[in-house]
């Protein structure tokens, strides 16, 4: 067990101060031409006791409070259970590499919301989450049963490529979908780019209360998680069932996943690069990695949506394209450094 | 309806434009020439005669476009999507992913389309069907250039000539019933509940600006998706939604919207659904949308072009 150190200290108020300024910059920054000076001033006038003037018209308060904010805030929350659910994906697979797209949950959370917009039709939005979720949940378990069945003693290598395999499935199922439901394709096709541009405060409120009960329970096991490293047959002998720790953790950080999944369409890249961005700096231990993997995820997400917003103004950019394009390059820098681990 | 085509950026868009235009070029010489209608598998030989009498459209815009023009009793066959006019011979040809056997199992002499999806001009000219290759147009201009080459290409030269000239004489009626305006009337054109638009250097955008009407959307990406902070900011005179049949968008749906109610469009009851298909389906029926959108423009007062703005604090 990793006891508390000045520096471990010193590396969570890091990721701390790093999400604040993210918080900060994201609400500062917009297509819109709100001036920094009057959203500080905004920003302090809601603070109990204070009456300060921004000077903003009641058009720029409804952009600043009902667009943006409720946007940094879903991006935040987006990226803190990607990247949490990749590090628990990884610690409960044993495998560096495993992530909620490797391993096909996306793909298969993304094959239930299509069949819940194509079966639902328009009224189908509702559908999207629960769908989303037992379909990301069929794909995981697929993955899991497939890579044991096939890799024999190597299961954390082939699950990966199990994953790959369910993931391409899933996405072949789900193009033949949208090609026979061309009236829908255009909202699947929006959502499988990935995008915060239509996210508001009801947003938020749909996918926290998944994400709180997600983020309680792996918190929760974090303890059994650096146990589990070691090996089943050690964690037996300690008396934790693997097996059903496994099935727990694994519908969590789903559920999670699928959640946030079903609002922001398919972003790639977070749970895989965050957790190992944050393992280069503080090592294994999971009761380190996961909340700073957490307050990384939230900060990566929030940085990498004001370039969705910002670069290409007055067009928005999909914002998977952007954590591809900063994520694909980290990822093979991560897997030159740390080729031992695979 | 809306293809994701739509998006592709202006530069791929144009080659491929360029790249169509070519093989519709190649098409159309290769028609001339005499072996043509002996090769063809039923012995009927079509090219003495000049005109295709089996026609199949794999488009919608293609399919109102040899309607238009005449030659609709000699079209046996139109893909899933085309739904207008209401008696044409709708089939399961998809023209999104096109099978060349499932087509050529009709016999077609003449098939026309829109884009080369999945390589099928090369097969069908391999088997000695003609092909017309029409992609979206750009412009009007573009669209009065391929009712001609429809009509050329199926004999009914005079017929299209005539449609041409009736829809300039429409297109300028109604452009001189719009009033003027001294400031142009902004829209916010929405193409989906993601807020993709179009600028005014679309085809969509030239009809909006021919009757005094400016996209509050610029730049090189001319199908943009506009963040929703900035279409707020903007505060168009207009909201046209394109999306109602695709995504069920209505004035009430864009009036709950968080931020939305605050728009002068909103509260000023100047939120329209247009038709979707009209709005995307660049043919003949492009003087009905203008129609359209002419009959809400001119509800408008002239003397008030920009609606009362919010004071600025």
């Amino acid at each position: 067990m990793i006891r508390a150190s000045p520096r471990h200290a010193l590396v969570l108020g890091g990721a701390t101060l790093l999400f604040l300024v993210a918080l900060l910059a994201g609400t500062l920054v917009g297509p819109a031409g709100l001036t920094p000076g009057g959203v500080l001033l905004e920003l302090v006038g809601r603070l109990p006791f204070v009456h300060v003037e921004s000077g903003f018209s009641p058009r720029q308060q409804v952009i600043l409070w009902e667009i943006r904010i409720p946007r940094v805030v879903l991006g935040g929350i987006v990226g803190a259970m990607l990247a949490l659910a990749g590090a628990t994906y990884q610690g409960v697979f044993r495998n560096p590499l495993a992530d909620p797209y490797l391993l096909g949950v996306s793909s298969g959370a993304g094959l239930g919301a299509t069949l819940a917009i194509v079966v639902g039709g328009v009224m189908g939005s509702a559908l999207v989450p629960p769908a989303a979720f037992v379909g990301g949940m069929i794909a995981v378990m697929a993955t899991y049963a497939l890579g044991r069945s096939v890799g024999g003693g190597r299961t954390e290598v082939v699950i990966i490529l199990a994953g790959v395999a369910v993931a391409a499935f899933a996405s072949a199922i789900q193009t033949f979908f949208m090609q026979r439901n061309d009236e829908t394709l255009r909202q699947v096709y929006s959502w499988m780019l990935g995008r915060l541009t239509t996210s508001g405060w009801s947003e938020v409120r749909t996918v926290l209360p998944y994400v709180i009960v997600s983020v309680a329970v792996i918190a929760l096991f974090r303890r059994t998680l650096d146990v589990m490293a070691v090996g089943d047959v050690e964690a037996s002998t300690l008396g934790i069932a693997p097996a059903r720790v496994r099935l727990v953790l694994i519908s969590v950080a789903t559920l999670g996943t699928a959640a946030v999944v079903s609002v922001s369409g398919l972003i790639g890249f977070v749970g895989i690069v965050i957790p190992h961005a944050v393992r280069m700096v503080i090592g294994p231990g999971h009761r380190l990695l996961l909340p700073l993997s957490l307050l990384v995820g939230a900060s990566f997400l929030i940085l990498a949506d004001i370039v969705a917003r910002t670069a290409m103004s007055p067009a928005e950019l999909p914002i998977g394209v952007v954590t591809a394009a900063i994520g694909a390059p980290f990822f093979l820098f991560v897997l030159r450094r740390s080729r031992g681990l695979i | 309806m809306h293809r994701p085509r739509v998006r592709t950026m202006p530069g791929s868009r144009s080659l491929l434009v360029a790249g169509l235009a070519a093989v519709a070029l190649v098409a159309s010489a290769c028609s001339g020439t005499s072996d043509q209608g002996a090769d063809r598998a039923d012995g009927t030989d079509v090219a003495a005669s000049g005109e295709p009498r089996a026609i199949i459209s794999l488009s919608p815009t293609t399919t109102e476009m040899l309607y238009a023009v005449g030659a609709g009793d000699r079209v046996i066959a139109v893909d899933e999507r085309s739904d207008f006019p209401e008696d044409a011979p709708v089939t399961d040809l998809s023209g999104y992913t096109p099978n060349l056997e499932a087509i050529l199992g009709y016999q077609p002499d003449l098939v026309v389309a829109t884009d080369d999806t999945g390589d099928i001009v090369s097969g069908l000219e391999r088997s000695g069907v003609e092909v017309l290759l029409l992609p979206a147009a750009q412009t009007l201009d573009d669209t009065y250039t391929q009712l001609e080459q429809v009509g050329a290409a199926t004999g009914t030269i005079g017929e299209a000539a005539e449609l041409v000239s009736r829809m300039r004489a429409e297109i300028d009626e109604i452009v001189a019933s719009v009033p003027e305006r001294e400031t142009p009337l902004t829209y916010f054109h929405e193409l989906d509940d993601t807020f993709y638009t179009v600028t005014d250097d679309t085809y969509i955008g030239e009809v909006y600006s021919l009757l005094g009407m400016t996209s509050i959307a610029t730049g090189d990406d001319t199908y943009p998706q506009l963040s929703e902070e900035l279409i707020l900011e903007a505060d168009p005179d207009l909201v046209m939604l394109a999306d109602g049949q695709c995504c069920g968008i209505t004035p009430e749906v864009v009036a709950e919207r968080p931020g939305w109610g605050e728009l002068s469009a909103v509260r000023q009851d100047r939120v329209f659904v247009v038709d979707e298909d009209l709005a995307s389906r660049w043919g003949p029926r492009v003087v009905d949308f203008m129609r359209e959108v002419a009959g809400i423009v001119s509800t408008l007062p002239v003397n008030d072009p920009q609606p009362e703005r919010e004071p600025a604090s």
